[in-house]
């Protein structure tokens, strides 16, 4: 199977700190991968570069099989990467379906030449969407403030896959969220895998990122030292590779490169 | 179940509409204290007098959502009244016929009060001026103007049908005899003239026609959607793909176009040009939006609320003068409103949260 996503070589330096340095990585249709390391480890820099928000000195992305360039966000999300924030840019004063809509809101004909918002069809669709992810909201005309933390996030989360998302970033989904929220948060990540949504998630839970991802990505001082299939691994051996206890895969064939 | 969480709903809504209740109350109070209030000719004056805080205070509206403010209006009135008389002024002094300069007036009015929102809205959005320090600069800019424009001296001699226009009623109506449209009937008789009845001031007519016009893009558009969507989070609003820049241009524009429009009415009203016309309606403006449950860190706010909120002003000011109450103290009484509007903002999320509590 061809990867949905693949980078190749990225090395990202801010004047002399190399925060990302020659990382490969492929994902693939579906695949939920987690992202591993130390804070300042490069995994931050390493999803901004795929989202966009900053251009990597060197390597290449490959995207669905083609060579791309992403030169912002915006772009990125056109292409189908979509990152979920922990801000997760919804207006807090407006309610779910305008959320799910903004930007893109669906219009209709007023007296046949005024354009006017069509409430009923973005109200139906964000239903379909939600239910489609069993996302369980108890009305969508309820103001994006008056939702909890998980809520907010499914939202975030339901309108990229409305609007054709292939690849979700998450950069810590389950920090501030209670226990049983973050719980939904990680079946609603089985549920878009089952979808055929590829998810890479960034956390320090540890429980959170083996009980949903299948491969394990693990970053040390800005290099990938070591990939791992969740079901081949164990805690401890991660956290060896996280703190640098245990060498890596990868480390001898950089070093003697320089 | 749905019929408790109906009532709940009714209760919290007729206690967010307190405000609708304070109007109506002030004018039952004042109906009751005051001489001849309710009758139909004071409720018109009412809105008449309402005039220039309702077209600033619509504008502004916009601007508010957006989590900015524009103070530039304050004196945006006078330079517009200076413009349009001026250029009256001047085209009938040059043989024009009188509709033709009156329009002529009008529309260079409307059209150069665009340039002064244009350009607050660039040095907000592009140049990310704070909207305080922008407009409060263009504040003192068009004040300037609009003395160099009329030499410091009030416009006068303006053309002499201007004033059938602005006093003029959408219906007169003699009751039992005749009943004329937009014209005043002639040759009426002294006894007559007096028993006249006047229905619905123009310059209110057309007020609210704008009003009505810039209420529906705010409730029921994208552009008013996307107002609404800046001022809860820019960055959503940018990330959704909303060009968040030439919005904010656009809302600038929307307000100082409405304080143009208010100073025409002035001009219409008063059948003069003045530089400081309206400018102490600026607060009043501010103050009518934020009552009308606006907040000034953006993102909530209705034309509806607005209106109500610029009419307490008015009928309060109203009614004092029908009382014989030196108008100063409206300024004590407005300030009231204010702190107390903003109070019943803060406290009624806690409202809402006692009320889920119960259930």
């Amino acid at each position: 199977m061809e990867p949905l996503l693949e980078v190749k070589n990225i090395t990202k330096r801010f004047g002399g700190l190399t925060a990302v340095d020659n990382v490969d990585m492929q994902i693939y249709p579906g695949e939920v991968i987690g992202i591993l390391g130390d804070n300042g480890a490069g995994k931050s820099t390493l999803i901004k570069v795929i989202s966009g928000v900053y251009h990597a000195e060197e390597g290449q992305i490959f995207f669905e099989g083609c060579k791309i360039k992403i030169s912002n966000p915006i772009e990125a999300l056109k292409i189908g990467i979509e990152t979920i924030y922990q801000d997760l840019a919804l207006a807090e004063n407006m309610n779910v379906y305008s959320n799910i809509f903004l930007g893109r809101e669906k219009l209709e004909k007023f007296l046949g030449f005024i354009n006017v918002l069509d409430h009923d069809y973005m109200l139906v669709e964000s239903k379909k969407v939600l239910n489609r992810l069993d996302i369980n909201i108890p009305s969508l005309k309820n103001k994006i403030r008056t939702l909890s933390g998980g809520e907010r996030q499914a939202v975030a989360i339901s309108r990229s896959i409305y609007w054709n998302a292939k690849l979700l970033i998450m950069d810590e989904p389950t920090a501030a969220l209670g226990v049983a929220e973050q719980k939904k948060v990680l079946n609603l990540v089985r549920t878009l895998s089952s979808h055929g949504v590829s998810v890479i998630i960034i956390s320090h839970q540890m429980h959170d990122v083996f009980s949903v991802a299948t491969r394990l990505l693990i970053m040390r001082r800005g290099k990938k030292i070591a990939e791992r299939i969740t079901k081949k691994t164990n805690v401890d051996e991660v956290v060896g590779l996280i703190v640098g206890s245990l060498p890596g895969d990868y480390i001898e064939a950089i070093e003697e490169k320089k | 179940m749905i019929n408790y969480n109906k009532t709940k709903e009714i209760g919290i809504n007729i206690l967010r509409r307190w405000i609708l209740i304070l109007l109506v109350g002030e004018i039952v109070f004042f109906g009751i204290v005051g001489t001849n209030y309710l009758s139909l000719n004071n409720l018109q004056n009412i809105l008449v007098a309402s005039t220039t805080v309702l077209l600033l205070a619509t504008g502004e509206t916009f601007v508010i959502i957006t989590g900015g403010i524009d103070l530039s209006i304050g004196f945006m009135v006078g330079f517009s009244s200076v413009v349009s008389a001026k250029v009256m002024v001047d085209l009938w002094a040059a043989g024009f016929s009188q509709p033709l300069a009156i329009t002529i007036g009008i529309l260079t009015a409307l059209l150069i009060g665009l340039i002064p929102g244009f350009i607050n809205g660039f040095l907000v959005a592009k140049l990310r001026v704070p909207p305080f320090i922008a407009t409060f600069g263009m504040y003192g800019i068009a004040y300037g103007f609009a003395e160099i424009i009329c030499n410091n001296v009030p416009v006068h001699n303006l053309p002499t049908s201007l004033g059938s226009l602005g006093h003029g009623y959408l219906f007169y109506w003699l009751p039992g005899k005749i009943f004329s449209f937009l014209a005043k009937p002639e040759n009426l008789a002294r006894e007559e003239l007096k028993n006249l009845i006047s229905i619905i001031p123009n310059v209110t007519i057309i007020t609210f026609i704008f009003i009505g016009i810039f209420a529906f893009i705010l409730a029921k558009t994208k552009f008013g959607q996307h107002t609404y969507a800046i001022g809860g989070n820019v960055n959503a609003a940018e990330r959704a793909g909303v060009d968040v820049k030439v919005h904010l241009i656009k809302v600038y524009m929307i307000s100082s176009f409405f304080a143009s429009l208010a100073g025409v009415m002035y001009v219409l009203q008063f059948i003069t040009g003045r530089a400081p016309a309206g400018s102490a309606r600026l607060l009043d403006a501010v103050v009518a939006v934020i009552i009308g449950g606006a907040s000034l860190s953006g993102g909530k706010g209705t034309i509806m609320g607005t209106v109500i909120g610029a009419l307490i002003i008015g009928a309060l000011e109203t009614g004092l003068v029908n009382l014989g109450i030196p108008t100063y103290n409206l300024h004590i009484a407005v300030g009231c409103i204010l702190i107390f509007a903003v109070l019943i903002d803060q406290f009624s999320p806690e409202l809402v949260h006692k009320e889920e509590e119960i259930r």
